[in-house]
C-alpha cells in the first residue's frame, strides 16, 4: 500500500506548487467575478472584498442586458469559435493524415511549408486580408472571421496531428484495408478516434485566442450584426469614462461559454488518454 | 486447384532489391511456412500477397485468379498481424464484425459467424471487452478470430506468436494447427523460428536475402538440405560445420554433422574437449571444441560427463553432409 502510492515530501512539494499556481491563475478571474456583483463605489473602495448586503448590485448585468445586443454577440462568438474549430480540426487532421500516411514527391517540403505558419503571425497580413475580404464582399460577415481563424489555426494543428498520426501503427491501417475500409473510412473510423486526445489538445489551444480576439472582429466585422462578445464589450470602455460594472459583468458572462467548451474538450482528452493502446 | 501461386515476383524499394524471382505454389488446404532470418523479406512477401504492397514484377495468383490489381479486401484473404493490430477503440465484437459490416452481411449471418469463431477460440467471455482489457494470448486469439469470421480462401499469418511467452507460444501453436485441421483452408504462415516451421508446416519455404533457398516438406528439408544455409537453419541444436580436412588433408569441402548423429567412440576420428554440458533430463547436450571448431553433440538419456573432459567423437558415415566452398551440397 505504502509503496504503490508514495506520499512523500516530493509529492507534497509538487502539489503545493500546483495549488499555488492554481491560486495565481484563478485570482484575476475571481476578482472579476466578485466585483461584477458590486456597486461601482465598492469596486474601487474594496476591490478584494466579497459582495455583501451593502455593496451587492446587479447594475452591471442590467446594463449589459439593456445596452447593445449581447445575446447576439454571444451567438456570434459561439458560431465563429465553434465553426473555426471544426474546420481547423477537420482540415488539419486531413492534411496531417495525407502528410504522415502517403509518400509523394515533396511530402517533406509540404510539411515544412505548412508548419512555417506557426512562426509567422497572421496579423502581419492584415492589410492584404482586409483587401481580399473587401474585394470578395465578405467584410462584416462571420464567414470572414471563420476563414481567417481557420487559416490561423491550421499550421499548428497540422504539425501536432501529423506527429500523433505517425505513431499509429501501420499494421492497424493495413488491417483496416484488408477488412475492406476505404481510405476515407480508415481516416474517419480508425485514425480520428485514435488521435482524439490530440484533437482535443489542438481545440483547446485554438479556442481561447479565437474567443478572445479583438483584432480581426474590429477590422473585418465591426458591424452591429456581426460583433463578437469581446468587441461588443468594448462599448463600455470609453476614452474618459469606463463603465466598470458593465465591463466586469460582460467579462464574467464571457467566461462561461469558454468554460463550457473547455469542459467538453478536456473530457475528451482524458477519455482518449485512458481508452487503451494497441499493445 | 492451387490456392496461391507466385510467379517471378520481384520487389525493390528504390534501388534496394528486397525480393528476387520468387516462385511459390500453395496447394488447396496446405499450410505453408515461410521461414528465414530477420530482414530476409518474409513480411514484404506476405504484404505483396495481401495486396498491401505492389510487386515490382511478377504475378500473384489467388485461387486461379490473377490479383495484381485487386485491392486487399477483394482478394479473399485474411491476415493476422505480428502486432495483432486490433482496433483499440472497438470491443472484441466490434473488431470481429467490422469487415463483415463493411461487406454488408446480414445481422443473422454476422452473429452466427461471430458465435462460431468465438466457440472455436473460446472468446465468449470477452466479446464485450476492449483490447486493452485483454492479455497477450487473448488478443492473439481475437486477432485470429477476426480473420476467421471473414471465411477467407487463404489465411496469412505474420509471426503471430512472436509476442507471446514460451509456454503460451506452444499452446497457441497447437491451437493454430488444430484450427487448420478444422477449417482445412490454405494458410501461409511467416516465422523466423525454425521450430514453429517444422512443427506446423505441410511445406516449408526457406528464404534468405529475398531468395527462395529451398522448398519442401519439413522432413525433406531436414534430411536432404540442398545447401549449407538450409542445413544450418533447420534443426535444433543446429548442424555442426567442420572442415573436411580434419579427416583428409586434401579434402577442401565442409563437413556437416547433426548433433544427434555424432557419438562418443573410443577410437573416433575427432578428439574434442568438453566445454559445457547441458543436462536436459531426456537429452544431454555437450558443447565441445574440436581444435578451434565448436561442435555440439546431442546424446540421448543422461550421461555423467564433466567440463574439460577429453572425448573421442565419431559419426554415422551415411548421415554426413558435404558442402562445397559456395555452400552447395555435394554429397
Ligand atoms: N518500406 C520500406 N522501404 C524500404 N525498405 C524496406 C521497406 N520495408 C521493408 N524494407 C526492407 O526490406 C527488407 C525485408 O523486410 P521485411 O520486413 O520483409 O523482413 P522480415 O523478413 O519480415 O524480417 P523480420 O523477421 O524481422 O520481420 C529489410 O531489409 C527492410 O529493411
Ligand atoms: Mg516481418
Amino acid at each position: 500500500m505504502e509503496k504503490s502510492r508514495p506520499f512523500n515530501a516530493n509529492m507534497l512539494l509538487m502539489h503545493g506548487a500546483l495549488v499555488v499556481y492554481m491560486i495565481i491563475a484563478l485570482f484575476p478571474v475571481f476578482v472579476i467575478v466578485i466585483n461584477s456583483f458590486k456597486k461601482r463605489k465598492s469596486i474601487f473602495r474594496e476591490p478584494l472584498a466579497l459582495p455583501d448586503a451593502d455593496s451587492f448590485s446587479l447594475i452591471g448585468y442590467e446594463t449589459v442586458i439593456k445596452q447593445g445586443d449581447f445575446p447576439l454577440y454571444f451567438q456570434n462568438s459561439m458560431i465563429v469559435t465553434v465553426t473555426s474549430l471544426f474546420f481547423i480540426l477537420l482540415f488539419g487532421a486531413m492534411a496531417a493524415y495525407a502528410l504522415s500516411e502517403y509518400r509523394f514527391p515533396g511530402n517533406k517540403w509540404m510539411g515544412l511549408y505548412l508548419a512555417l505558419g506557426i512562426m509567422i503571425p497572421i496579423r502581419i497580413g492584415t492589410v492584404a486580408i482586409l483587401e481580399l475580404m473587401v474585394s470578395t464582399g465578405l467584410v462584416n460577415t462571420l464567414t470572414a472571421l471563420i476563414l481567417v481563424y481557420t487559416a490561423q489555426g491550421l499550421p499548428l494543428a497540422v504539425f501536432i496531428l501529423s506527429e500523433f498520426m505517425h505513431q499509429i501503427s501501420a499494421d492497424l491501417k493495413n488491417a483496416a484495408r484488408v477488412d475492406g475500409l476505404s481510405e476515407y473510412k480508415i481516416f474517419f473510423r480508425i485514425v480520428l478516434p485514435l488521435v482524439r486526445p490530440a484533437l482535443a489538445t489542438v481545440a483547446v489551444f485554438n479556442m481561447i485566442p479565437i474567443w478572445n480576439d479583438l483584432w480581426f472582429p474590429l477590422i473585418l466585422a465591426p458591424g452591429e450584426e456581426t460583433k463578437t462578445l469581446t468587441l461588443g464589450s468594448q462599448i463600455f470602455i470609453g476614452q474618459y469614462v469606463t463603465n466598470w460594472n458593465a465591463v466586469l459583468a460582460a467579462l464574467s458572462l464571457a467566461i462561461l461559454p469558454a468554460l463550457f467548451l473547455y469542459a467538453i474538450f478536456s473530457r475528451q482528452l482524458i477519455r482518449g488518454l485512458t481508452s487503451g493502446a494497441v499493445k | 486447384m492451387t490456392a496461391l501461386s507466385l510467379t517471378g515476383v520481384h520487389k525493390s524499394f528504390g534501388s534496394v532489391e528486397v525480393l528476387r524471382d520468387i516462385n511459390i505454389d500453395v496447394e488447396e488446404g496446405e499450410l505453408v511456412v515461410f521461414v528465414g532470418p530477420s530482414g530476409c523479406g518474409k513480411s514484404t512477401l506476405l504484404r505483396i500477397i495481401a495486396g498491401l504492397e505492389d510487386a515490382t514484377e511478377g504475378d500473384v495468383n489467388i485461387a486461379g485468379q490473377t490479383v495484381n490489381h485487386v485491392p486487399p479486401s477483394k482478394r479473399g484473404i485474411a491476415m493476422v498481424f505480428q502486432s495483432y493490430a486490433l482496433y483499440p477503440h472497438l470491443n472484441v465484437r466490434g473488431n470481429m464484425t467490422l469487415a463483415l459490416k463493411q461487406q454488408k452481411q446480414s445481422k443473422q449471418e454476422i452473429s452466427a459467424r461471430v458465435a462460431e469463431a468465438s466457440r472455436m477460440l473460446d472468446l465468449h467471455d470477452y466479446l464485450d471487452r476492449y483490447p486493452s482489457e485483454l492479455s497477450g494470448g487473448q488478443r492473439q486469439r481475437v486477432a485470429i478470430g477476426r480473420a476467421i469470421v471473414r471465411q477467407p480462401k487463404l489465411f496469412l499469418f505474420d509471426e503471430p506468436l512472436s509476442n507471446l511467452d514460451a509456454a503460451l507460444r506452444v499452446n497457441t501453436r497447437i491451437e493454430i494447427a488444430n484450427l487448420h485441421k478444422q477449417l482445412s483452408t490454405s494458410m501461409v504462415y511467416v516465422t523466423h523460428d525454425q521450430t514453429e516451421a517444422m512443427t506446423l508446416a505441410d511445406k516449408i519455404v526457406v528464404l534468405r536475402d529475398g531468395r527462395v533457398e529451398q522448398t519442401g516438406s519439413p522432413m525433406e528439408l531436414y534430411n536432404n538440405p540442398q545447401n549449407q544455409f538450409v542445413a544450418g537453419f533447420l534443426g535444433s541444436p543446429s548442424m555442426n560445420f567442420l572442415p573436411a580436412s580434419l579427416l583428409d588433408q586434401s579434402d577442401p569441402r565442409t563437413l556437416g554433422l547433426r548433433p544427434e548423429d555424432i557419438t562418443i567412440e573410443a577410437n573416433g576420428p575427432f578428439t574434442a574437449v568438453v566445454q559445457h554440458v547441458e543436462h536436459l533430463g531426456g537429452d544431454t547436450n555437450l558443447i565441445t571444441r574440436i581444435g578451434q571448431h565448436q561442435t555440439t553433440v546431442r546424446l540421448f538419456g543422461q550421461h555423467d560427463i564433466k567440463d574439460s573432459q577429453e572425448v573421442n567423437l565419431g559419426f554415422l558415415k551415411d548421415k554426413a553432409y558435404y558442402f562445397d566452398n559456395d555452400g552447395r551440397r555435394v554429397s
